[in-house]
């Protein structure tokens, strides 16, 4: 007599794994929060982040009305870095979205289809891709594109492609030959319909881990850009462009740098402990 | 040498079509480069000299043959603000960048090879979860805040280090050292973060293989099977994450070299970029990325020294 466990969802043995982590737990708070902050941004701070500038408190320091100081405009740091939380959320997202997007489906096709396009294009272009350092390639794109938000974006979601191309590939080519894809096949379903309904699906928790980690270092690639200054511009209250303003003043206001910093560092930890988390809640390989 | 060979013949088409990529990315500048680099307020006379000046007049593909021809006979091209070879600026902008990147992966040694053994010796310890968060940290952490804090603690708050500036080593290695002390540093913490999961995983991993649990049975100490036994077989796949990163350090100092306004590589980039001189950025990224091309061979070539199953092929695994 076989005894059968008691039968659960797999999205709740998933999410009993994750909360079984108490990193992981306070890497989805962490990421949490950025959002409510990113949300209700108004509702925390009676400043506005580019427009009350106090001339007579330029570079004041923490304390008083202005909790965290003021920049070199007497603009209200915790504002700006209030208000920066919707342009971190946006760097996390969008790079991401891109690369998943335009990433995903090429890795499908390629893993699926195999061949000389698979062998001699896409794996040779994804090769070539991963030839450049990441902020190398990153800051040209952005320059040659003309700088902004934007386009920095966009150019550190071309810098991701080949890790998302690389992973859906190779797990396609995992997956393909399983028996329940053949009985999918021998039914006659289209190979559309084999790759998105039934491939796509066990791809996305290696892709989930891999999308939480990305938003990690896309938020940190945005600040570099943004500290350069090819990413936002100086008036947008990025995190990456407070720093730029910041390196003017480390000798004399050094705490005009210190929230910036403190609130990147934080917020990547956050994505990097829900990455770790997740990967352990989705590895079968680990027991719990 | 097969492997040599075979190694090298693969690499020739990625390398050509990086330098496709490399020479479209001109073609993404908004509008016609020649404009794009004068500025708009350029006489139509200097536009179209310009225009003579980079070839633009030709198709595409001859452009790019021309290029490829120039590339290939290891002529970068002219700067475009002084005229200045771009081959001497990048010789000129090296030694600095190589000396910050070895510097880096020095520091990022020192602080992984311990950690990650540590750690592997003693699993899910208090000693294994501090190492552990100590590389959580350093991938958190950008390493150009890391480097400003530096600077705030160690050249304005303590004055023991200088905050900026570079001094070449043979010029007066006393001062070359100090001031690239923070910025190897901040860049070194964070790449040790990387190298510290690899060598604890890969350490983990060969610490549960069947000669290891040979020599514990035969009464070795437990210091001659980690640094006797172990390390050895576990260091085979951080050689090959140690030279990737390497490689990718000639490019990831940009933001470093920035900070500590050293004049490097990265720096001549990001100059280049703000000064619109579009043909020293082409060329510097395309050397850059060639570099990592021919690491990540090298480092092919070497892991296949190190690894026997490899060097003989797969039936020897």
């Amino acid at each position: 007599m076989v005894e059968f466990p008691e039968k659960r969802s797999m999205l709740s043995i998933f999410v009993r794994r994750y909360c079984s982590n108490r990193q992981a737990i306070l890497g989805a708070v962490i990421v949490g929060l950025l959002l409510l902050v990113a949300l209700g941004a108004p509702l925390l701070t009676q400043y506005d982040p580019v427009y009350d500038q106090d001339y007579n408190a330029v570079l004041a320091s923490p304390g008083g009305a202005h909790i965290f100081g003021t920049d070199d405009l007497g603009r209200d740091t915790f504002t700006r870095l209030v208000y920066g939380s919707r342009l971190t959320a946006a760097a996390a997202i969008l790079p991401v979205a891109f690369a998943f997007c335009v990433g995903v489906p090429i890795g499908l096709y390629s893993g699926y289809k195999g061949g000389f396009i698979d062998q001699w294009i896409i794996t040779r272009i994804v090769d070539a891709l991963q030839a450049f350092p990441s902020m190398v390639l990153a800051l040209a794109l952005a320059a040659m594109l003309g700088g902004g938000f934007m386009n920095a974006m966009l150019a550190i979601g071309i810098g991701f492609l080949p890790a998302f191309i690389r992973i859906t590939r190779a797990q396609v080519i995992q997956i393909k030959n399983l028996e329940y894809v053949q009985a999918a096949r021998s039914i006659g379903c289209s190979d559309l319909r084999i790759a998105v309904v039934h491939i796509l699906p066990n791809v996305m928790p290696t892709l989930l881990v891999q999308i939480t980690l990305a938003m990690a270092s896309a938020i940190i690639s945005e600040a570099g850009l943004s500290y350069i200054g090819l990413g936002a511009s100086p008036e947008q209250p990025s995190w990456g462009s407070m720093l730029r303003t910041a390196q003017s003043y480390l000798g004399t206001q050094p705490w005009v740098a210190f929230f910036p910093g403190l609130s990147i560092s934080v917020v990547v930890l956050g994505f990097n402990l829900m990455g770790d988390g997740l990967r352990r809640a989705l590895d079968p390989k680990i027991k719990d | 040498m097969k492997i040599i060979i075979k190694r090298i013949a693969a690499a020739i088409p990625v390398l050509f079509i990086v330098s496709i990529m490399v020479f479209l990315m001109l073609q993404l500048l908004p509008g016609d480069p020649a404009t794009v680099i004068l500025g708009q307020e350029a006489t139509p006379e200097a536009v179209e000299a310009m225009r003579e000046q980079l070839g633009l007049n030709q198709p595409l593909l001859i452009q790019y043959l021309h290029w490829l021809g120039n590339v290939l006979q290891g002529n970068l091209g002219q700067s475009l603000v002084d005229g200045t070879s771009v081959n001497d600026l990048i010789a000129e902008r090296l030694p600095a960048t190589l000396e910050l990147a070895f510097g880096s992966f020095l520091v990022a040694l020192l602080i992984a090879l311990p950690c990650g053994i540590l750690s592997a010796a003693r699993p899910n310890t208090i000693i294994d979860h501090f190492c552990t968060f100590i590389s959580l940290i350093g991938m958190s952490i950008p390493h150009f805040w890391l480097g400003m804090m530096c600077i705030i603690l160690f050249a304005v708050e303590l004055g023991i280090l200088p905050a900026s500036g570079y001094v070449p080593f043979f010029d007066d290695p006393a001062e070359n050292l100090k001031t690239i002390i923070l910025p190897v540093v901040a860049t070194g913490f964070r790449e040790s973060a990387v190298l510290t999961r690899m060598v604890r995983s890969s350490m983990l991993e060969v610490m549960q293989s069947d000669y290891i649990r040979t020599a514990k049975a035969k009464g070795l100490g437990e210091r001659t099977i980690l640094f006797g036994h172990a390390l050895k077989n576990a260091m085979i796949p951080v050689i090959t994450t140690s030279g990737i990163m390497l490689a990718g350090l000639l490019g990831g100092l940009v933001i470093t070299e920035t900070i500590f306004n050293i004049p490097g590589y990265g720096k001549l980039i990001i100059d280049s970029v703000f000064n619109r001189d579009f043909i020293t950025v082409q060329s510097a990224i395309l050397v850059s990325a060639v570099f990592v091309v021919v690491v990540n061979i090298a480092v092919d070539i070497l892991y296949a020294l190190v690894d026997p199953r490899i060097r003989l092929g797969k039936e020897g695994a």
